[in-house]
């Protein structure tokens, strides 16, 4: 059997739908919408049922393109998700306006049980409610009550259902009389909703007495310093700067350990397997493969243990509401902040956080603009093009070139990134206007069970969904960078040179490995590209790097030290800027100049060479059309204004 | 005398006369704002928009422009 969970945002449902299923749960796609069902099992009479998590709504009408997929299914007992019995979560301290959306529920005659969440909180508030009264408005439902957030209620919950009956049975509605109205049946909805309203708050004269309420509530307190003109922001930056410092320090540390591991692996299998294919296969480009997902990890999980706290103490409506007004001319929402000040450490994390926007539209604007924060892996494209090109002086004296060369390439992904964004605004269409509307709920202390499985579910869902996209596009080009026509010629070629002869072990390792990578199917093709990058200052060896870079974008340091055959140094990189700057052009000017390296640092603002990237972008928007627009429109972008860059300086 | 939301001054408590028509409308009365409905206005955000109203015991932002449509009287 299917069974329904419903009821208001801010009701404390994800406690009850988490209290009922435990770990047994999973993720997935409503259909045609980028809304995540969250399903589970539980067990009723020693029978496992489905137990279906529809987004809080306030209305069987749905407010937005995600909201319709509750109306979709209630409305239509055809639908593959309609479901057989319905459990209703509401806020025992707010009645009125849960039981709008109750009544209408009611009033489709499936099978119900109503659960009077937070209760003890409305008993703190003064409340006093009457079971009985209550159960007479509307007969035939079973009502509980519940404290989900400290596990109260499962029990009751689930002997509610096993009592209750499998087959719509014929009652009298709430609302005699009445039949859906049209999802575009604005004035209708309008009426229902009035009829509604004013039928409960009668029948709740005899429901609930209130006890005289006591001054300020703890809430309206912390909002004077939360959404102070000065303070609200102030602290708002803190706690940005907090959840930057993590992911993009802390994170490390872990990071460091996941890479070492599947190094680890990757050597090991390439010992323990016979040498051939299969062992390439496994070890350069299998396991590394996995262990490029299984790095982005901690920062996906720090990042969303964050946001769990923001979201269930409340405080992260407040975001909203303090910095609607300064996103909204960006066509973006108050939520946008905490995804795009993330993907400065890393867009992945940060397109996946989006999905706390409700709105589609600010929603797919924050995913197409977040990868030109510059994150943290184009740093090292950064640092090495700047100890090579950009002298060590000081502007005025006191300004260190080299640093506002570096602040100047973030801002410029920041300023591109609000321009965009305004543009996309104007253009994309829209059929729903954007509103706010939003419920400010009570500060709650996080329910940490809650936050676990939040974080969890977010990293399997990149793992897996994403994951398999990434590991994908890494095999194709670990094989791209391996094979090549005329290999293995040119490979016994080298070693029969009498150069070859006298080098160490180590250098001829340097020298092999660069050959190889020069005449690979990717070698070949970066020589094909000469021609196009040659405007921009780039030579085949660097646009070789450009394509290697796409696995992500710290590759294009390791791939320049291949393929200069120099050790590839870790932070410092001496002896790859010493031998980038002796490289020189057939007519004897160095390669690297300030323009091709300005040029190419431009290039790295703007381009989306990150696989990961696409992958998620992919996942969040259920379609390959917005990814390809990013790639296409970045590739341009960046294209443009590096040709710009290096005529300018030239 | 009647006036809309949107310039009501804190701290004061209205009595909602109509909710005009607008794309909206049925959303904002599905929030809980009808006629005869008491609200109090709270607090604005730094910019003077959003503001923030307590409805029944739980707080509701809205923006200006959705405020608009709300005829109120003291």
């Amino acid at each position: 059997m299917k069974i329904a969970l419903l009821g208001n945002p801010n009701t404390g449902k994800s406690s009850v739908f988490n209290l009922l299923t435990g770990l047994r749960q999973q993720v997935g796609n409503f259909p045609g919408v980028t809304v995540d069902k969250r399903s589970g099992f539980i067990s009723v009479d020693e029978q496992q049922h489905e137990l279906i998590d529809f987004p809080g709504t306030y209305s069987i009408y749905p407010r937005s393109k995600d909201e319709s997929v509750v109306f979709d299914v209630l409305s239509n007992p055809t639908h593959s998700q309609h479901p057989d019995q319905i459990v209703f979560v509401a806020d025992a301290s707010n009645l009125q306006r849960n039981l709008l959306f109750f009544s209408q529920v009611y009033d489709l005659g499936i099978p119900c049980v109503l659960v009077l969440n937070m209760w003890d909180l409305a008993q703190r508030k003064g409340f006093d409610i009457s079971m009985e009264a209550l159960s007479n408005v509307f007969p035939g439902v079973p009502i509980v009550q519940s404290n989900a957030r400290i596990g109260l209620g499962k029990d009751r919950i689930l002997s509610a259902l096993s009592g209750l009956s499998t087959a719509r049975e014929e009652k009298d509605a709430f609302l005699v009389g009445h039949t859906l109205c049209e999802t575009s049946d604005v004035q209708a909805q309008k009426s229902e909703a009035e009829l509604r309203l004013k039928k409960i708050k009668e029948a709740l004269k005899h429901v609930v007495q209130m006890k005289a309420p006591s001054g300020e509530s703890t809430s309206r307190k912390i909002d004077r310093v939360l959404v102070h003109p000065i303070w609200g922001y102030v602290i708002f930056a803190f706690v940005l700067l907090t959840i930057f410092q993590f992911i993009f320090s802390f994170a490390n540390a872990p990071m460091n350990w996941i890479d070492e591991l599947f190094a680890q692996c990757s050597n090991w299998s390439s010992h323990a397997i016979q040498p051939g294919l299969l062992n390439d296969l496994v070890s350069q480009g299998i396991i590394p493969g996995i262990g490029g997902v299984v790095v982005f990890v901690p920062q996906i999980a720090m990042l969303f243990f964050f946001i769990s706290i923001l979201e269930e103490s409340g405080y992260l409506y407040r975001v909203v509401f303090i910095m609607d007004r300064l996103m909204r001319p960006f066509g973006l929402n108050g939520k946008s902040v905490v995804p795009l000040m993330s993907s400065v450490a890393c867009a992945i994390p940060g397109i996946m956080a989006t999905r706390t926007i409700s709105n589609w539209k600010e929603r797919l604007i924050t995913i197409l603009v977040a990868p030109f924060m510059s994150c943290s892996a184009r740093i090292p494209v950064y640092t090495l093009l700047i100890s090579l090109v950009i002298p060590k002086t000081y502007l005025f004296g006191i300004f260190n070139l080299q640093g506002l060369v570096l602040f100047g390439l973030y801002s410029l992904g920041i300023i591109f990134a609000l321009i965009v964004s305004f543009l996309l605004k104007l253009f994309i269409q829209q059929k729903e206007k954007g509103f706010l509307l939003l419920e400010l709920p009570d500060y709650k202390n996080p329910r940490w069970g809650n936050v676990l499985i939040n974080v969890l579910e977010k990293v399997k869902l990149f793992v897996l969904d994403a994951g398999k996209i990434i590991l994908a596009i890494s095999i194709i080009l670990w094989f791209l960078a391996s094979f090549g026509p005329n290999l293995d010629e040119a490979a016994k070629k080298l070693s029969k040179t009498t150069v070859y002869k006298e080098m160490s072990v180590e250098q001829r390792t340097q020298a092999m490995d660069a050959c190889k990578l020069s005449n690979s199917y990717i070698g070949i093709i970066g020589r094909g590209m000469e021609p196009v990058i040659a405007p921009l200052g780039y030579d085949w060896k660097i646009g070789i790097s450009l394509i290697t870079s796409f696995a992500a974008r710290e590759v294009f340091v390791g791939s320049l030290a291949t393929i200069y055959a120099v050790q590839d140094d870790g932070e410092n990189q001496h002896l790859l800027i010493d031998r980038m700057r002796t490289e020189l052009k057939p007519d004897g000017t160095p390669v690297f100049t300030l323009a091709s390296g300005v040029s190419l640092m431009v290039f790295y603002v703007f381009a989306m060479q990150c696989m990961a990237t696409l992958a998620v972008v992919k996942r969040e928007t259920n379609s390959w059309k917005w990814p390809m627009v990013q790639l296409v429109f970045m590739g341009v972008l960046a294209y443009l204004t590096a040709w710009i860059s290096f005529i300018l300086l030239s | 005398m009647m006036n809309t939301l949107d310039h009501i001054e804190l701290q004061q408590v209205v009595e909602i006369v109509s909710v005009d028509h607008s794309p909206i409308s049925s959303k904002l009365t599905e929030m809980g704002l009808v006629s005869g409905q008491l609200i109090k206005t709270l607090f604005k955000a730094p910019f003077g928009d959003p503001i923030a109203i307590e409805l029944n015991g739980s707080v509701l932002s809205l923006r200006l422009e959705e405020a608009q449509f709300i005829e109120v009287k003291a």
